[in-house]
């Protein structure tokens, strides 16, 4: 259908050969670029979601007392002074295999980690919308149960999320200036299109052709060459992400574990080819409109 | 309705004058006018010779009749409505009751003969199977039914005339210029497309043909409009065996 006869002679056009290569380009760094927003975004709404409305109360053991006796009454004074602080939802301290299980992708699984002096962690579940004084809280902590402390994920959490927003920013960024440049090659091709016939569109317009009509052959044509480029640009980016999914999934551990994408990542995906050949028609669309309204 | 279009159905213009020329001047650059002062008035139906020398401005006049300029000076008037203000978007409009025969035919050269004919029904938005039914049959009333996928570069300046010529009359327009549309023909083509053009104007349209064919202006005795010096000058029709009085080329 795209490529049904035009008055316009396409064929022999030099001017728009490039367009494909561009626009395959353009949709390659676009779909990465897009991808990588949107692993971040995940990453960082997954993070959010599991560490929203809780926090870690860490106790240190003491070298110098009789280890199991001494700790309990430690974790259980702990977990009394956070039960009656308000805003305190629920305290829970840490079993040792859970602990364990912690640090096993690091340590790996083996009986030494029992004999290891691990500090003990209370898994504190607080109020979102009336969160307990922190500062009061660790200070009261401190001074009740030495060698307690609160660990507010919140505080890692806001330099990750800095980090993350800057590269999520980046990963706009280079789609904006991609859309862009892909914008600007096909107005100039366009244009440069346009000078080339300008004998066959004076014809067109002395035969009663509205610039629609016209407008609407260029259109036809950079949706034609856009829609091969952007294919061609998916095609390649899609063995790279599927690269790139292997390698973060033989990554162990807590943060890169699920980088994978889901179809409906797919599906926002997939729109990038076809946003970059519709952007093609429009873009050719509007400078054949603009250019030809300054003819007569 | 243009889409009912017929090869000789009858055109019925309202307009009290087809085309109005009040003053009107033309000059390209800062070179002299080539145009000076030129006021005329065609009515519908009417049919005229447009004479003059070579280079007295007949392809500028005819220009600014098919609208492709507009004047330096002065107002033209098409179907009743201010050309010389006349906006973008309404040029389409005005241009597709216009029909026009270049002398160098403006064809294009990567469409087939019957995709070119067909040109200004297609902007025009009529049906593919009008166009599959009418362009044909007017191709083969000008001789060229045989050469419908032909593209006019393998074709011979006469018959690319006739394209330019079938082009400028498939949709039956209002008004039909042509510039020297006999030149590249031989005589019995040459009769057989002035009879299609009486044929045209016999039903209505508006004709104004430039030509230096003196024969056929004598043979056809319809009034000249005659340039010389930038103005122009209505002339009655040449009697057929009187002398010219005009220079030719």
């Amino acid at each position: 259908m795209l490529r049904r006869r035009s008055d316009l002679p396409f064929d022999h056009d030099t001017t728009t050969a490039f367009l494909p290569a561009m626009i395959a380009m353009m949709v390659f760094l676009a779909t990465l670029a897009l991808s990588g927003a949107l692993v971040l975004d995940n990453l960082l709404s997954r993070w959010n979601r599991d560490i929203k409305g809780t926090l870690t109360v860490q106790i240190i053991p003491e070298d110098s007392d009789p280890r199991a006796k001494r700790a309990t009454q430690r974790i259980e004074k702990t977990i009394r002074i956070l039960e009656e602080t308000p805003g305190v939802i629920r305290a829970r301290a840490l079993l040792p295999q859970e602990l364990a299980a912690l640090i096993e992708p690091w340590l790996g699984s083996t009986d030494l980690i029992a004999d290891l002096p691990l500090p003990q962690l209370i898994d504190v579940t607080i109020s979102e919308t009336q969160p307990p004084n922190l500062t009061a809280l660790s200070a009261r902590l401190k001074k009740a149960v030495p060698g307690a402390s609160v660990d507010d994920h919140r505080i890692w959490l806001a330099r990750v999320i800095s980090l993350a927003d800057g590269l999520e920013m980046l990963a706009k960024a280079v789609m904006t200036l991609v859309t862009l440049a892909a914008a600007a090659a096909v107005i100039f091709a366009t244009r440069a299109g346009l000078a080339i016939h300008r004998q066959s569109i004076e014809i067109l317009h002395l035969v009663g052709a509205r610039d629609g009509y016209i407008g609407r052959q260029y259109a036809l044509r950079a949706l034609w060459l856009g829609g091969q480029g952007a294919i061609i640009g998916f095609g390649l980016a899609i063995p790279v992400l599927l690269g790139l999914g292997t390698m973060a999934k033989t990554l162990e551990g807590g943060l890169l574990a699920e980088i994978g994408f889901s179809s409906a990542h797919w599906m926002i995906l997939a729109t990038v080819p076809m946003t970059a050949a519709l952007l093609a028609m429009a873009a050719a669309f509007l400078t054949v409109l603009k250019t030809l309204s300054r003819m007569l | 309705m243009r889409a009912e279009h017929t090869l000789f159905r009858r055109n019925t213009p309202t307009e009290s004058a087809i085309m109005r020329f009040d003053n009107v001047g033309l000059r390209y650059g800062q070179e002299s006018e080539i145009l000076r002062d030129i006021s005329l008035t065609l009515a519908p139906s009417s049919f005229h010779f447009l004479t003059g020398d070579s280079g007295a401005g007949k392809s500028s006049l005819l220009s600014l009749m098919y609208l492709a300029r507009r004047p330096t000076r002065g107002r033209i008037e098409m179907f009743g409505i201010d050309a010389t203000r006349m906006s973008h978007t309404m040029l389409p409009r005005i241009r597709r009751r216009i029909g026009v025969v270049f002398q160098d035919f403006r064809l294009l050269d990567h469409l087939t003969t019957l995709d070119n004919v067909a040109l200004p029904l297609r902007v025009a938005g009529i049906k593919e199977a009008e166009i599959a039914r009418h362009v044909p049959e007017l191709l083969n009333w000008v001789g060229l039914g045989s050469a419908l996928k032909i593209k006019p570069p393998f074709l011979s300046g006469g018959e690319k005339q006739r394209i330019a010529i079938a082009r400028a009359v498939i949709n039956r327009p209002d008004l039909l210029l042509a510039d020297e549309p006999t030149g590249n023909v031989d005589d019995r083509i040459a009769q057989r497309l002035m009879h299609l053009f009486i044929e045209l104007n016999r039903l209505g349209t508006t004709i104004v043909i430039a030509t230096h064919n003196e024969p056929l202006i004598r043979r056809f005795g319809f009034p000249r409009l005659h340039l010389q010096d930038g103005g122009l000058t209505v002339l009655g029709a040449m009697p057929p065996n009187e002398p010219s009085t005009e220079a030719n080329p």
